[in-house]
């Protein structure tokens, strides 16, 4: 849909799993849930995080993948690996730094989050981002996500590979990038190029 | 007899629960056909009443659309709203009426189809018979705070006037009572005075016994969209729960203290002048006895009794004190207690004495947590209730009553039992029949294993419901009725909002409608001329005259009207009349005098209170993927996913001092049972408590462990305060 974006949120997750249930439900890969959920750390916390794929720019899963089947449409979407060319060789799950593809056994094929094209593309906000309940996952005109308290950043650092992506993090006021070395935040004289 | 007619291994086998994942028609085939029309209703499950859109394709659900221009949810849905349209095509659906009968081969698990006038006839049969016998009073009739308005008030009339017993009551006994009575107590009316739409304009929004992020998911938006505004968010809780962990100020309330530390908080305001004098003057009675009931409760002696830090407790009481908007939100965790009402009683007292009531973005608000939980309690199957919200001890109210039914006022029963009371009446053997409708006792009353014993001395049990419970078990016979989808009705949010839930399918061909098998009794009982309601149209044409005049007043309301609003406030007194969001407009109330009564509070301690032998404190409550007595909920296998078994949440402090790792087997006791269930270790619950979801039967209830202690005045159970203790449990002891 023109003019909407994409906004994660974990600090509002309730860990409800909405999106989980709701994605299954998607035109292009039903009964197959494609959000990635985790809870962070149980024993300290109830904090959870429902994210779904971040599509990046220039997306690491279809650089690695030998058999050229990870396309990005014109939408910027970066979709499931195309069919009749994927060899279920697993290079893209294991090189996508945010862990978003998923090898489904029975298709013998990487499948992921494609922000439900199917949807977006006739005017309808993607699945999860419409049920969730809690601002966790949107999909809505950057003027409204500019009422939040958080603030949105879609460049993500992971040591020397910076990446851009179309979704967007909310982060607190002033954060540029995400990263989540420290050593991207030291200062390591004439070593390094790691920080920011 | 009311013993289940087969084990329940065989029960099981045949009626579920079993765990349905797809769609009519599959994920990759049929149900990949478009949708022959999208159904504009509402979520069946819990008080948020969210819109939604069902794809109805051959008479079938196959899936859901979200409904994004419904107002309250903007087509947000949590996880029961989004696999709710599974339960219409469910395997374990009740398809036919059934009967006891134990000779049948095993695999029928003790019932056998019947015929509908069997079913019927015979159903009517034994509650005469038993009246004939024991008096009119030992048959007690239950309905639910599922069913719509129009079969809530059918239930009401049906008992009082079909059956003719005073013993009438519902499972939103378990449920809003506690608020509904401080409600009617301060304000003269029950029902949550402001929109949800007043949420987000708070400056501090304090949330008390209220686990939202698990129990009303779509109201996290509202409190989200208060932060975004600058809104302060206080929260009192016994467990860090998924929205506490965003809260400015955590009040971590031990179970059943919530008392002291609104009085404490109370204690405060006034302590420091800070209460609202013109405010307090100009609409409110019985300020003079407030400030003596609390002055004993300085932050110390509050902090003794809660745990709660003294200055978290004068911090809390000066923001709410002195923000412009504050408004606080409650639910079961206030309202659960032998003293619930004195809870939801003291919060009133802090929102008057502040003066945050009357004026938008201030006030206070119960969280409904039934689907029709608001509604379901208006129109006369509580058991001191007529519809309209009047009391039936009222001779104005029974006159009016009785005019719209063609009778005499005193043809109208006296008030009956409660719903425990009804349970406590049968287990001592004065009420000795039962009929029930939308009510799993034997899983969400307190003391589950009583409950059994009072089931199986029922001379008669009939159940009318279209899954087969737990409790259903105990049936002489079962009337398969109808899923909500399945029948046209209105039903009352958690805001005041009056909906309308649409008909998308019919019942399955030998299944029935409520209304129908209602009315279908009534003329067997020889009570065929107040029940000639063919349609739900017709229930509501009647109810709306029935409620016409009194506190919520439903006569403007109409099917037409609700969709052309999108839902309208009650009290909506005429066919031009726009509804009421804002019950209590400049503060007035609907005494006599219009003021808002503060009325005093006092501690006692809880009925199952902690010694040596029982030290720790078991609170129950939700989790978000489940619903009630999980009738529903436990056959859907996406939920089962997200949530599989109950566990006991305990803090690592407490979990090393019994030698308790993440996910061992850990008994609990209580003075009535014992449980086992699995150990969640985690630092999100007060070392002092623990807490296990309470949706499973059997050897998981938590309402084995729970007591029946009542609040005196709205009889609700304690459910959020048990005595018990723990021990980690050996191999061979678990039963998990």
């Amino acid at each position: 849909m023109f003019g909407y974006e994409f906004y994660v949120d974990p600090s509002r997750c309730i860990g409800c799993q909405s999106c989980v249930e709701a994605c299954e439900e998607c035109e292009t890969h039903r009964g197959v849930s494609m959000i990635n959920f985790d809870y962070l750390d149980r024993y300290e916390t109830a904090n959870t995080a429902a994210y779904v794929c971040w599509h990046c720019e220039e997306p690491t899963c279809a650089m690695v993948c030998p058999a050229d089947a990870i396309k990005v449409g014109e939408d910027g979407v970066v979709r499931s690996a195309l069919k009749p060319r994927c060899i279920a060789c697993s290079n893209c799950v294991l090189a996508c730094p945010f862990g978003i593809p998923k090898i489904i056994p029975e298709y013998e094929q990487m499948m992921k989050c494609d922000m439900c094209y199917d949807r977006t593309s006739v005017g309808k906000r993607p699945m999860c981002a419409t049920v969730c309940p809690s601002q966790a996952l949107s999909y809505v005109k950057p003027e409204q996500i500019a009422k939040r308290r958080e603030e949105p950043t879609n460049l993500f650092v992971f040591g020397n590979q910076h990446v851009k992506t179309r979704v967007h993090m909310m982060t607190p006021p002033g954060t540029d990038a995400v990263s989540i070395d420290v050593v991207d935040y030291m200062w390591e004289g004439h070593l390094g190029q790691f920080g920011r | 007899m009311a013993r289940p007619p087969a084990s329940a291994e065989q029960l099981l086998e045949r009626f579920g629960p079993h765990l349905h994942n797809t769609p009519p028609g599959g994920w990759s085939d049929e149900s990949r056909n478009p949708a022959e029309k999208l159904v504009k209703t509402h979520c069946c499950f819990c008080g948020q009443q969210c819109g939604i859109q069902l794809k109805v394709r051959e008479n079938r659900v196959i899936g859901f659309e979200p409904w994004e221009e419904f107002p309250f949810n903007e087509g947000k849905l949590c996880p029961k709203g989004v696999k709710r349209y599974l339960q219409g095509s469910h395997p374990d659906r009740l398809l036919d009426p059934l009967l006891r009968d134990e000779k049948v081969a095993p695999d029928s698990a003790g019932f056998r189809k019947a015929n509908w006038a069997e079913a019927l006839q015979f159903t009517a049969r034994r509650i005469r018979e038993i009246q004939e016998k024991y008096g009119k009073d030992a048959v007690a009739v239950y309905g639910g705070a599922s069913l719509t308005t129009e079969k809530s008030y059918l239930v009401g009339k049906f008992a009082r006037l079909a059956v003719g017993t005073r013993h009438v009551d519902y499972n939103g006994r378990l449920c809003m009572v506690s608020a509904g009575v401080a409600y009617k107590l301060a304000f003269g009316v029950d029902r949550s005075p402001i929109p949800w739409s007043d949420i987000p304009k708070a400056d501090v929004l304090f949330i008390i016994g209220s686990n939202i992020g698990d129990c009303s998911p779509i109201t996290t938006d509202y409190v989200w969209r208060c932060r975004d505004r600058g809104g302060k968010l206080i929260i009192a809780d016994p467990r860090l729960n998924p929205i506490a962990r965003n809260a400015d100020l955590f009040l971590p309330v031990r179970p059943g203290t919530d008392l002291a530390l609104l009085m404490g908080m109370l204690h405060v305001i006034l302590r420091d002048g800070l209460e609202n004098r013109q405010f307090i003057e100009e609409h409110t009675t019985g300020f003079e006895a407030l400030k003596e009931s609390v002055q004993a409760w300085n932050p110390q002696a509050a902090a003794e009794k809660t745990g709660v830090p003294p200055d978290a407790i004068e911090k809390a009481a000066h923001w709410i004190a002195k923000a412009e908007h504050a408004i606080a939100l409650h639910a079961r965790g206030i309202e659960h207690q032998s003293k619930g009402v004195e809870n939801c009683l003291a919060v009133i007292n802090l929102v008057l004495a502040t003066g945050h009531l009357g004026h938008e973005g201030s006030g206070c608000a119960m969280i409904t947590g039934q689907g029709n939980g608001q509604g379901g309690r208006e129109h006369g199957q509580k058991c001191d209730q007529l519809p309209g919200q009047r009391m039936l001890t009222d001779p104005a109210a029974r006159e009016h009553v009785a005019r719209v039914w063609g009778i005499s006022p005193d043809e109208l029963p006296q008030p009956g039992y409660t719903a425990e009371e009804i349970m406590e009446a049968i287990h001592r053997g004065e009420i000795k029949a039962l009929l029930s409708m939308c009510f799993n006792p034997l899983v969400s009353l307190p003391d589950a294993n009583y409950t059994r014993e009072a089931l199986d001395k029922l001379e008669f049990f009939g159940v009318i419901d279209f899954f087969l419970s737990e409790t259903a078990h105990h049936a002489d016979v079962v009337l398969a009725g109808s899923l909500q989808e399945e029948e046209e009705g209105l039903s009352c949010n958690t805001e005041g909002r009056v909906i309308h839930i649409q008909k998308a399918v019919d019942p399955p061909p030998n299944a029935r409608t409520d209304t129908w098998i209602l009315c279908e009794l009534a003329k067997r009982l020889d009570r065929a001329k107040f029940f000639p309601f063919q349609t739900s149209r017709e229930v509501l044409d009647e109810l709306r005259e029935a409620s016409r005049g009194g506190h919520a007043d439903y006569y403007g309301i109409t099917y037409e009207r609700v969709d052309e609003h999108m839902g309208l406030f009650w009290p909506c007194p005429s066919l031009d009349h726009p509804g009421t969001p804002h019950l209590l407009d400049g503060a007035k109330s609907f005494h006599p005098d219009g003021k808002c009564r503060f009325v005093t509070t006092e501690w006692r301690e809880s009925g199952d209170p902690v010694d040596e032998q029982y030290p720790v404190y078991l609170t129950t409550g939700r989790v978000v993927s489940q619903y009630l007595s999980g009738t529903q909920t436990r056959r859907l296998g996406g939920l089962v996913d997200i949530y599989p078994e109950p566990l006991l949440e305990i803090h690592p402090r407490l979990a090393q001092q019994y030698g308790i790792a993440d996910g061992d087997a850990v008994t609990l006791t209580t003075r009535r049972s014992e449980v086992t269930v699995r150990a969640l270790v985690t630092k999100t619950i007060r070392p002092d408590t623990v807490f296990i979801p309470y949706h499973w039967p059997g050897k998981r209830s938590a309402n084995r462990l729970t007591h029946r202690t009542l609040d005196p005045r709205s009889k609700i159970p304690e459910f959020k305060v048990s005595a018990c203790c723990i021990k980690k449990a050996s191999l061979s002891e678990e039963s998990i």
